[in-house]
Order: structure tokens, then C-alpha cells, then sequence
């Protein structure tokens, strides 16, 4: 390869290569280190030109829905654009879900497939799918290039949109005789993508007016999303800021964890269906409810007639089409989060003093009342022989981990055992929580912690599971193997499908179709079989020891949590309830529905 | 919050013309429930790089913003204009309409088609084919009044729109 354009990657260079190899020089000089993928017939010229290179590394999943996971979890924990790379039809439809996942959590993926050549392109050919056709819907945009005049041009511009804005998913679809055949090599600096519609700055005047409408909050509430830290580490620092300036609570949806760190005293947990009794009734009580990168997804708000009755709204997004999709706000600001906040501040340091500083320590009170109550709160028997709690096992690991100091990646799979996680886990850094959100995709977490270990070697990556989960993409445990990495895979093992379980019980008169997991594998064996140490716990007293050694171990390990199989995951808000209408646990309902009444005289 | 109430808007808006484009707006709309009523597209610009489309489709005001929002974030989409929203246009559509009938039928037919300023573009001795442009309700009419006079087919174009005065899109 030719090094003239990689020392000159601004100025045009229309020396003609093989399409692989412009490829190749594409993916390096958009500075791409590592591409998840899967070899077959439509993208063996691609993989000739990998094989012929050193700068950038291949990792080899199992199946292609892994490779997509573990590029968003490799994008989510570094915020660079993940790779993906995968053959045409079965390989581009085995990757669907994970694009549609990325592009529900607005992950930056680039997804490079392989396609017949172009004259067999209508005819049925071996492998041939109409893949743009396929993922049009589920990615932000995509490609089936036809002209190799326009190769590098396209894969420059796929990644400016991945990135740009909202990130999200792009595929290029690649024919095979487009790879064979020569096209000329264009550096980005020659390319204008068409991301010029995204407005990264925020109108000043709109700032301003929602700074005013929060010098006269007396309820305030800050509600986080994922958008925070997707506009990078310096908008969290942005946001810890804000929040200690103007002393309003914070909540988090899903996706926002980490933004803000989940053991300051500001800081009320995540909101939403089973987010904790203090930020959903601070949400349904605030006179003004500032969102932040968030999306008002379904999970979130609960009925809506009934979200946050008596807010002025105000609702920052760089996408506007978020504005007014599902909640009508009172105040849309259309500008990257991270800016926005910081203009917020400048703002609030700007206009008259904060005057509602006694509302503001009496709403601290009210939630601090809230709070009291502890809703998280389980009890778990303390005989050495007493069965696991799966709330014990999830926040044991999480203690457990925090005590060995080191940096900790946390990525689940999809059911109670992830909102457990969320609930017990506290991130005080963002890009450490990887959780599918939008899509809730089974056999996300495995592949996830493959992503986290590669862009983080040395680093601890945790994938809570559960059992049903697990068995979604254990394939995965082969990549791990191959890797050697020190994935830490702990499966809160309740024989059920968990979710599905619970809400069998509290919606369709515990008639439980079709969610024991039968027949499950010996898991200790399963993990031997793929060279990793296997281990278990299945009462109270070995908990703590098997995490420790887990924790310790320097290679992948899975461990079997085997615990209570009745367990449900509260607080709750049924669909079509209100904020204030929340299930608790059997530990705190008595109180909860005092609490309540006197939430609602006073709110 | 002010009052809802679905109706009609026209949608134009401008495309690069490549290989998906109309796929991708289609899908849009069904994917997320709208309704298209009626939809025109073609290459607007010289070199053909760039096409416009009409859709008129229905909802209320905040329905109708949520889609020209979604249509908006498009990566190939240039312009979005609600024409409905944004006050004054022209918006038409052209007609074929095949009438078969005799006698007194025939006669009333080939009268109101006057009165209609619609061309017979094909006339045999048991059939018309008129050629009508128009609003869309002055078409409707128009075939609502063919049809006891021996109406036999309609093709429609769909409606192409455009601002008033001198903006463009």
C-alpha cells in the first residue's frame, strides 16, 4: 500500500486500488482500531485486505448479532464509532437486531456488509438479500454502493453520520465486485457529508428563558438521559456541575446512568417503571422538569394523561424530531445537551439571584421523606444456609467490585435481573453502564462485555446476567476463549424468565406459560467446555466468596448465582399507571401507601 | 394546549434523487402509522440530482409537525415545507377519466366537461376520455358527477403543490 495518501489523508488522491484496500484505508484513516465481524463468501476480498494489514485488529464473534452488540459496547464505553463487518444475507440479517437496538439507544455503529456483485444483484443469487431494503428502518441511514467512484466518499460520509447529531447506526452495503475492482481512494478532508442539518449550538434566547423558568422553580427536577453521555464526558462534568450550582435533584433514565454519579446525595435514581419511589413521585411533583437528553420513552413516563400533571416542561434535544413526540413541553431547545448545559450555567450566573431557596430545601425534605422510605430495600434471611436473594447476589457484586478499586465495566442482559442492576449498581462515570434500553434485546450483555474487554484490556467487565438471557448469545463464551478475556460473567440464576414471570403473576393470574427454563444447561460444565473457570453459589454463605474469587480470578469466568425463584422486581409502575400509582415491595408497602397520600396533600 | 383537530396537509419536500430515496419516505410513513392520501415525485432540479415530492396526508397540527420533523432528520432530505401550515399555495392535480355511455347520457357527459374546461383527449363512438386539472375537490366533483353518466375508470396524479408569491421552497 502506498503511503502517500495516509501521510496527506486531506488532500485528494484519486490513485486508483482494489476496493478492499480503499476500504481499508478508509476505516484508518477514520481512525478505526478494532472491527467485530464474521468471514464468508461476499466479503472474502475484505477479509484478504485485513489479512494483508497490521493497523487494524479483527475480532472474531460467533454469530453477527454478537459482533453488532459488542461494536455498540466497544462505541458506548469509548464514544468512538464501532465497526462491524459482516457477509451478505444471512450475515446482514443475523445483524438486524443489533442494528435496530444501536439505533434505539443511538449508539454510533458504522456496519460494513458484504453483498453479491452487482450484476447478480435481482437475481436470487447464493447469499444475496436486498440488505439496504432490509435495515433501511432499522438504521440511521445506509448505503448499497454501486459506483466504485463513489466508495470512499460514501464510507468518509457513513461515518460523519454515525456520529454527527443523534448517533446511530449506518450500514454499507458492499458488492463483491466492487472490493475486486479498482477505485480511487478520496480523503475525508475532500468529502462534505450531509450532516449540515444537526444545530449543535442552542438558540441563546431559548436558554435564556429556561434559566428564568427555573429562577422561579420551587419544585425543580433535572430528568437525565442517555443523550448526556453521548454528548461526552465533558457534558456529565457539565451536568455536576449545573446540578451543584443550582442544588436541584437529579434522576436518570435508563440509558443516562453514570452521567451523573449514582452515589451523590443529589442524585434520586433512575426514574420510570421500576425506577425508585423518589424520583418517580419528584417527577410527578415537580413544578418544572428539565429534560435532558432524554426521550420520554414509554418506560418512563407511565400514563401519560398523568406524567408530571402540574411541570413547566422544558426539553433540550439534538434531534427535534424528540420534541413534542410523546409529552407536550412548554419549552423545546433544539442544540447538543453538553453545550446547552453549559450555556445554562452561564445563564444562571447571569440572571438574579435564586430566590426560592426555602421552597427548594422544603422539596429536598418532601424527598428526602420519600426517600426514607427506602424502596430498594429487601429483606434477605441471614441463615448460612438461606437461599440467595437475587437483590443480595446483584448488589453483593456491586460492592464487591467497587471494593477491589479497579475500573469497572458493567454490561446486562435484558429482564429483572438488568433493572436489579440498575437499581444497585451506582456508575460515578459515565460510558461504564452497557444496557440494551430501547430494543431490550435478550443476549445483548455477553457479546456487550466482549466490545467492553477489547477497547478496555485491562479493566473489569462485568456482564449481569440471567439464565434465559444468557442462552441467547452464549455462543459468545467462544470469543471470549479466543481473546482471553477476563469477562466476568455472573448469571442471577432463577430458573425463570424473570420479567415474564412477574408479570404473569401480577397480570395474568400467575399462570406461568411457557417461562421456566427447562432443561437448562450444568453451567460449571458449559463454562469448562469453553476453557473458562466455572463456579457456583446456591446458599447464603458462599455468595461472598465465589463473587470474591470470581472477582480475582484473572481469566473469564461464569458463575452460577442460583437464587430465590419467586423474587419480583419493585418498585413497579404497571403500564397504563400513573407516577404516583407505583407497586412496592413487600418490605415497604404499608408505608408506601401513607407515604403517599401524604405525597400527594403535599405535592 | 390548544385544540387538535385532524385534517388534511400537503408536504413538499426536496430529496437527492438516488437509489432508496422514495423507499425511505415511504417507509417512514407507514412504519410509523401516517397516512398518505396522495403522493407525486419527480426529479426537479437540471442535472436530475434532486427530486420533489408531494404528499398530502392527514392528522392533527402536532401529528402533522411530527412529521415533518421525522421527515426532516432524513439524510438525504434538503427541505421540508408544511404548505398547508405555511399559508397561500397552489395545489393541483390532473385527471383521466374514462366515461362509457350513449345517447342523452353521453351528451349530459361531454356538457358538464365542458362547464369543467376538461379536454377530451380520446373520443370513440362509445367512450370519452377526458383530461382534467384541477383542486382536488373540483376533481372529486367532477367524477362524483360522471358517475351516473356511464363512468369507467379513473387515473389520478396526486397532488403537486407549491407556494404562492415569490418564495420558493
Amino acid at each position: 500500500m502506498s503511503n502517500t495518501a495516509s501521510a496527506h489523508p486531506a488532500t485528494k488522491n484519486t490513485a486508483s486500488l482494489p476496493g478492499a484496500e480503499v476500504l481499508m484505508r478508509a476505516l484508518q484513516e477514520q481512525g478505526v482500531e478494532v472491527i467485530f465481524g464474521y468471514p464468508g463468501g461476499a466479503v472474502l476480498p475484505i477479509y484478504d485486505a485485513l489479512f494483508r494489514q497490521n493497523a487494524i485488529r479483527h475480532v472474531l464473534v460467533r454469530h453477527e448479532q454478537a459482533a453488532v452488540h459488542a461494536a455498540e459496547a466497544y462505541a458506548r464505553s469509548t464514544g468512538k464509532v464501532g465497526v462491524v463487518l459482516v457477509t451478505s444475507g444471512p450475515g446482514a440479517t443475523n445483524a438486524v437486531t443489533g442494528l435496530l437496538d444501536a439505533l434505539m439507544d443511538s449508539i454510533p455503529l458504522v456496519c460494513l456488509s458484504g453483498q453479491v456483485p452487482s450484476p447478480l444483484i435481482g437475481y436470487d443469487a447464493f447469499q444475496e438479500a436486498d440488505t439496504t431494503g432490509i435495515t433501511r428502518p432499522v438504521t440511521k441511514y445506509n448505503y448499497l454502493v454501486r459506483d466504485p467512484e463513489t466508495l470512499a466518499e460514501t464510507l468518509h460520509e457513513a461515518f460523519a453520520i454515525a456520529r454527527s447529531g443523534r448517533p446511530g447506526p449506518v450500514l454499507v452495503d458492499l458488492p463483491k465486485n466492487i472490493m475486486v475492482g479498482d477505485a480511487p481512494y478520496v480523503g475525508a478532508g475532500a468529502v462534505t457529508p450531509r450532516t449540515g442539518k444537526v444545530r449543535m449550538d442552542p438558540e441563546r434566547a431559548a436558554v435564556a428563558a429556561a434559566v428564568a423558568a427555573m429562577k422561579k422553580a420551587r419544585r425543580p427536577l433535572f430528568y437525565t438521559g442517555g443523550g448526556i453521555i453521548n454528548a461526552g464526558p465533558q457534558a456529565s462534568e457539565t451536568l455536576r456541575k449545573l446540578a451543584r450550582l443550582t442544588r436541584f435533584p437529579v434522576t436518570s433514565t435508563l440509558m443516562g446512568l453514570g452521567a451523573f454519579p449514582g452515589t451523590d446525595s443529589q442524585f434520586l435514581g433512575m426514574l420510570g417503571m421500576h425506577g425508585t419511589y423518589e424520583a418517580n413521585l419528584a417527577t410527578h411533583g415537580c413544578d418544572v422538569l428539565i429534560a435532558l437528553g432524554s426521550r420520554f420513552d414509554d418506560r418512563v413516563t407511565g400514563r401519560l394523561d398523568a406524567f408530571s400533571p402540574d411541570s413547566f416542561k422544558i426539553h433540550v434535544d439534538i434531534d427535534p424530531s424528540q420534541i413534542n413526540k410523546i409529552v407536550h413541553v412548554d419549552l423545546p431547545i433544539i442544540g447538543d445537551v453538553g453545550r446547552t448545559m453549559a450555556l445554562m450555567i452561564e445563564e444562571w450566573e447571569a440572571q438574579s439571584a435564586y430566590e426560592h431557596n426555602d421552597d427548594l430545601d422544603a422539596w429536598w425534605q418532601q424527598i428526602e421523606a420519600w426517600r426514607s422510605l427506602d424502596c430498594l430495600r429487601f429483606s434477605q434471611d441471614q441463615a448460612p444456609d438461606a437461599v440467595i436473594k437475587p437483590q443480595q447476589a446483584i448488589r453483593r457484586i456491586y460492592e464487591l467490585a467497587r471494593e477491589t478499586e479497579r475500573e469497572t465495566y458493567v454490561s446486562t442482559e435484558v429482564g429483572q435481573h438488568q433493572m436489579w442492576a440498575a437499581q444497585y449498581f451506582q456508575f460515578d462515570a459515565p460510558n461504564r453502564w452497557l444496557t440494551s434500553g430501547g430494543l431490550g434485546t435478550m443476549g445483548y450483555g455477553l457479546p456487550a462485555a466482549v466490545g467492553a474487554q477489547i477497547a478496555h484490556s485491562d479493566a473489569l467487565v462485568l456482564d449481569i446476567a440471567g439464565e434465559a438471557s444468557t442462552l441467547m448469545n452464549v455462543q459468545e463464551l467462544g470469543t471470549i476463549a479466543q481473546y482471553r478475556l477476563p469477562v466476568k460473567l455472573f448469571i442471577i440464576n432463577n430458573h425463570y424468565m424473570g420479567m415474564v414471570r412477574q408479570w404473569q403473576e401480577l397480570l395474568h393470574g400467575s399462570r406461568y406459560s411457557e417461562s421456566y427454563s427447562d432443561a437448562l444447561p450444568d453451567f460449571i460444565r458449559l463454562a469448562e467446555s469453553f476453557h473458562a473457570k466455572g463456579m457456583r453459589a446456591t446458599r447464603l454463605d458462599e455468595l461472598d466468596n465465589v463473587i470474591r474469587e470470581a472477582l480475582a480470578h484473572p481469566g473469564p469466568v461464569v458463575v452460577d448465582l442460583c437464587v430465590a425463584e419467586g423474587e419480583n422486581c419493585f418498585p413497579m409502575i404497571p403500564s397504563g399507571a400513573a407516577h404516583n400509582e407505583m407497586i412496592l415491595g413487600p418490605e415497604q408497602e404499608e408505608r408506601g401507601v401513607q407515604v403517599t397520600r401524604e405525597g400527594r396533600a403535599l405535592v | 394546549m390548544q385544540k387538535e383537530i385532524p385534517g388534511p396537509a400537503v408536504i413538499s419536500l426536496l430529496v437527492d434523487n438516488e437509489s432508496g430515496a422514495l423507499a425511505r419516505i415511504i417507509g417512514l410513513f407507514s412504519g410509523r402509522g401516517y397516512n398518505i392520501r396522495s403522493l407525486t415525485v419527480a426529479p426537479v432540479d437540471e442535472e436530475g440530482l434532486v427530486s420533489r415530492v408531494n404528499v398530502v396526508t392527514t392528522g392533527t397540527p402536532a401529528d402533522i409537525r411530527q412529521i415533518e420533523a421525522q421527515i426532516e432528520r432524513q439524510v438525504p432530505v434538503s427541505r421540508v415545507v408544511n404548505l398547508t401550515a405555511e399559508g397561500p399555495h397552489v395545489a393541483r392535480e390532473m385527471a383521466l377519466i374514462k366515461v362509457v355511455s350513449h345517447g342523452e347520457a353521453r351528451t349530459e357527459a361531454l356538457r358538464i366537461a365542458q362547464a369543467f374546461r376538461a379536454r377530451a383527449v380520446d373520443t370513440t363512438a362509445s367512450s370519452f376520455v377526458f383530461e382534467l386539472t384541477g383542486s382536488t375537490d373540483k376533481l372529486d366533483s367532477f367524477i362524483e358527477l360522471m358517475r351516473p353518466l356511464g363512468l369507467a375508470e379513473v387515473s389520478r396524479t396526486g397532488v403537486a403543490a407549491i407556494r404562492r408569491g415569490p418564495q420558493t421552497i
